[in-house]
């Protein structure tokens, strides 16, 4: 198994980088499901949201990327700033907000394109097309996420002729393509084996280096292998947060520590 | 236990019916697919065939056949019981139906003649034996002729008699004559054509020049002058072409055959007539099946003659073609964008609802009424002022204001919008959700997403829907008839003249000309294999359009499904 090097330090001493803030709340129409959130997350560090289904663990991920505006009826009060800039501020657009978040979702999901032009898409739409600057992009972004050596006699085959673990990888060079400062990772590993799912945790360990990474996660044991800290939420409430060894060695509250230990979930 | 056992023993048999019912409802249906295409497979393809020539010999005194009880030669297009008005002795008997063909000498090309009328065999049998050395000619007018070759007369005086000299001479002299055809058709349509709408153009100028500077002016001004020059020069030039055109249709008009008819009178045919001669009692298989093959090409390739009856239906081909191209050329831009603004852009509410049931009805209007609107929208409101606004010069003719190519596929692409908008919505939606976040995760607007994404993955779904339009559109005849469609069009929608694709023309469709065939037809025995032989082009014509779309789809859908694992 890995052995990251964790961070120890305690909660207050970090410089956050996302600050989930304001008592922060979110409605689906009329059903409330988060509740009072107030969250730091340090940069270029691994943060895990753990907690039992339907907590809103993806709720709240996909707030930070604003995909929740895609839903109709959707309400939230408080605050979320990156780099100390609010996502709501009425200046600045959803679409440069999203350039610099790079999101991977539990369903790989590439698109029906070849593996070159799965990664350069978000180049092209910005309107970029030097050859020489896809070119390099495409081998930048292959190389990290370790993909590179695999698929590089092949980059203009479909990508839907990968297999599951390396589409999943592909979708991680395609959400680091645009150099982004974070990386939003919805249960990345739900859907492939344990051997696709330690390539893919032992690569979230090497982009940690560069990137600030959120990652939602079901699998206890994942959590405790890839984050620096772990929050655990538990229906729509943050019920602790703090370092990852803490949550799982020494927990405070009661609920984590059933959690945790797998006694509810 | 007994009893659970008691109700399992007892649906079983039900189930077992219910099944079988099923079974029985899917071969019906395919019964009848294969009966149809069966049927018109057989009475179409017939007509190819080249057909045994018999001598018909009738008994003393009957007055059947062609000249009234003259023995004659035919081929036997139809046997059939016949039931008897006067409930005589037997009741039944059979009737037979001879083509003869021989229209200018006969008056009609089928006779119908009762078997008894027929000499008989040592069995009972009517006899026939194949009549040994008669010529089959196909001709321009008149149909066919049947009968005996005696002598070829060419222009220059030499005559020919002598049987194997002259079976030569048949097909040379044939083949000369249709070379000749081609030449001086090509003079008259193309150069002189070039040359007369030269001649229209140069009068159009005149005309506007004479109204500009008034009748007067306009006698002694320089630029008439140059006009009327050119007219002489382009006169002078016409006169020249159509002399040699003459010259050429002479010599085809002269050089003549000379046939003995089965019933014993002589005929003389000029070789401007004939098109093809064969010896259908002397052919071997492979012969036959040559001719065949050649018949089908010949009728796939060549324009009608005799009002339909005669001659191939290339130009009918070649309509639906085209109306079929321009209908899906129009329907796939407008049913797409409108779906994709119904699907992803318009707030789902009361609105959107009301408008999708509409347009899903629309496509249960029957056809004529779209025919009727076209007729009224494009082609009297649009149409009438596309004309005055830029064919002022040529009213009161109308250029777009009457039927053609244009209204007729406009038509028919409101007609089929509703298909491929319910086709479009369906494949849009079918597009996974998480394709579309990706796209907009890396930054895409919707904009974006829908066109690079979302397009593309569901092109498939939308073809499915531009094949039904079409299937729908191409067999469409109704509407057709309202806004375009004619019996004989002049000249195809699309040729070598410039613009070359002529949106404003008349043409004609696989399908009216069936209508027409069967119901407009001067002689209805003549049509009748016609009917069959244009209903099996259009189902071959819808088939491959069909084929082409679901290659194409299928090609998309392996790049954009993949095989995942
Ligand atoms: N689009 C939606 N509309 C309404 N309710 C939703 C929607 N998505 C999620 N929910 C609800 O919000 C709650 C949190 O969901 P989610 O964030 O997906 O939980 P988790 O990812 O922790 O399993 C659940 O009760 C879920 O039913
Ligand atoms: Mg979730």
């Amino acid at each position: 198994m890995i052995q990251a090097p964790k961070t120890t330090d305690s909660r207050e001493d970090f410089e956050p980088f996302i600050q989930i803030k304001d008592n922060y709340n979110f409605w689906y129409g009329s059903t409330q499901v988060l509740f009072d959130l107030n969250l730091d997350i340090p940069e270029k560090q691994v943060t895990a949201f753990i907690g039992p289904s339907g907590c809103g663990k993806s709720t709240l991920l996909r707030s930070i990327n604003r995909m929740n505006d895609l839903i109709e009826g959707i309400q939230h009060t408080g605050d979320i700033t990156i780099g100390d800039q609010s996502i709501y501020d009425p200046s600045l657009e959803v679409i440069s907000l999203r350039k610099r978040i790079g999101m991977v979702f539990q369903k790989y999901n590439p698109f029906p394109k070849s593996i070159y032009e799965n990664i350069v898409f978000s180049l092209r739409i910005a309107g970029r097309n030097k050859k020489s600057e896809l070119d390099e992009v495409v081998e930048r972004s292959l190389r990290g996420a370790a993909l590179w050596d695999e698929v590089k006699d092949r980059l203009h085959e479909s990508a839907l002729s990968m297999s599951g673990g390396q589409m999943q990888r592909l979708c991680i060079a395609r959400a680091i393509a645009n150099n982004p400062e974070v990386i939003l990772m919805d249960e990345p590993c739900s859907a492939l084996d344990p051997i696709a799912t330690g390539k893919v945790e032992e690569l979230i360990h090497e982009l940690k280096k560069d990137y600030t990474i959120v990652i939602v996660t079901h699998n206890m044991q994942q959590a405790a292998r890839v984050s620096d800290r772990t929050a655990f939420f538990y229906l729509g409430k943050l019920i602790e947060y703090d370092v990852t060894d803490n949550i799982f060695m020494k927990p405070k509250n009661d609920q984590t520590e059933a959690y945790v230990s797998g006694r509810f979930g | 236990m007994p009893k659970s056992q008691h109700s399992f023993t007892s649906i079983r048999p039900k189930g077992e019916a219910l099944v079988w019912f099923t079974g029985m409802g899917l071969s019906v249906g395919i019964l009848l697919i294969i009966g149809l295409l069966g049927i018109i497979l057989k009475n179409g393809l017939s007509m190819f065939w080249p057909d045994t020539i018999y001598e018909v010999q009738l008994v003393e005194g009957s007055t059947a056949g062609p000249r009234n009880g003259q023995n004659f030669a035919g081929a036997i297009a139809l046997e059939r019981h016949k039931r008897l008005q006067e409930a005589t002795n037997a009741g039944l008997t059979s009737e037979f139906q001879f083509f003869a063909g021989n229209k200018d000498a006969y008056g009609q090309m089928y006779h119908y003649v009762d078997a008894d009328q027929i000499v008989t065999d040592a069995t009972g049998e009517p006899l026939f034996t194949p009549a040994s050395g008669i010529l089959q000619l196909e001709r321009i007018e008149f149909g066919d002729a049947l009968g005996f070759p005696l002598e070829i007369q060419l222009a220059d005086g030499t005559t020919i008699t002598e049987p194997e000299a002259l079976k030569a001479a048949l097909f040379k002299t044939i083949e000369e004559s249709n070379e000749r055809l081609e030449t001086y058709t090509k003079i008259e349509k193309k150069q002189i054509g070039r040359i007369n709408s030269k001649m229209e153009s140069i009068r159009l100028e005149q005309r506007a020049l004479r109204e500009e500077l008034g009748e007067a002016a306009a006698e002694t001004s320089p630029q008439i002058q140059e006009l009327n020059e050119q007219q002489a020069a382009l006169q002078a030039q016409y006169t020249e072409l159509a002399a040699e055109a003459r010259e050429l249709r002479e010599r085809r008009h002269q050089d003549s055959l000379l046939l003995r008819l089965a019933t014993g009178e002589e005929r003389r045919i000029s070789f401007e007539n004939i098109t093809q001669a064969h010896f259908p009692n002397e052919m071997s298989l492979p012969g036959k099946v040559g001719f065949f093959l050649k018949q089908i090409w010949r009728f796939m390739s060549e324009a009608p003659r005799e009002a339909n009856t005669e001659g191939g239906i290339f130009p009918a081909i070649f309509g639906t073609f085209v109306m079929t191209l321009l209908m899906s050329l129009a329907v796939m831009p407008f049913g797409v964008v409108a779906a994709i603004y119904l699907r992803e852009y318009a707030t789902q509410g009361v609105i959107v609802r009301a408008v999708r049931i509409s347009v899903n009805n629309l496509a249960g209007v029957p056809s004529i009424v779209y025919g009727v609107f076209g007729l009224g929208f494009f082609v009297y409101v649009l149409g009438g002022s596309i004309d005055e606004l830029f064919f002022s010069h040529k009213l009161p003719t109308a250029t777009f204001g009457t039927g053609g190519v244009l209204w007729a596929s406009l038509t028919l692409a409101l007609m089929t919008v509703p298909v491929v908008i319910v086709a479009t919505e369906e494949a849009l939606s079918a597009v996974p959700r998480g394709m579309r976040e990706a796209a907009l995760a890396c930054g895409a607007s919707k904009w974006q997403a829908i066109q690079r994404i979302v397009l593309p993955a569901s092109a498939p779904g939308i073809l499915t829907g531009l094949i039904l339009a079409m299937a729908r559109g191409a067999g469409e005849v109704a509407p057709l008839m309202l806004v375009g469609v004619v019996k004989l069009a002049p000249s195809l929608p699309l040729d070598g003249e410039f613009p070359f694709v002529h949106l404003d023309r008349k043409f004609m469709h696989l399908g009216f000309h069936i209508y027409d065939l069967a119901f407009q037809s001067p002689d209805s025995d003549a049509a009748k294999p016609m009917v069959f032989a244009t209903t099996l082009l259009l189902i071959v014509l819808v088939i491959v359009l069909n084929l082409s779309a679901i290659t194409i789809r299928n090609h998309l859908r392996k790049k954009y499904k993949g095989d995942t694992f």
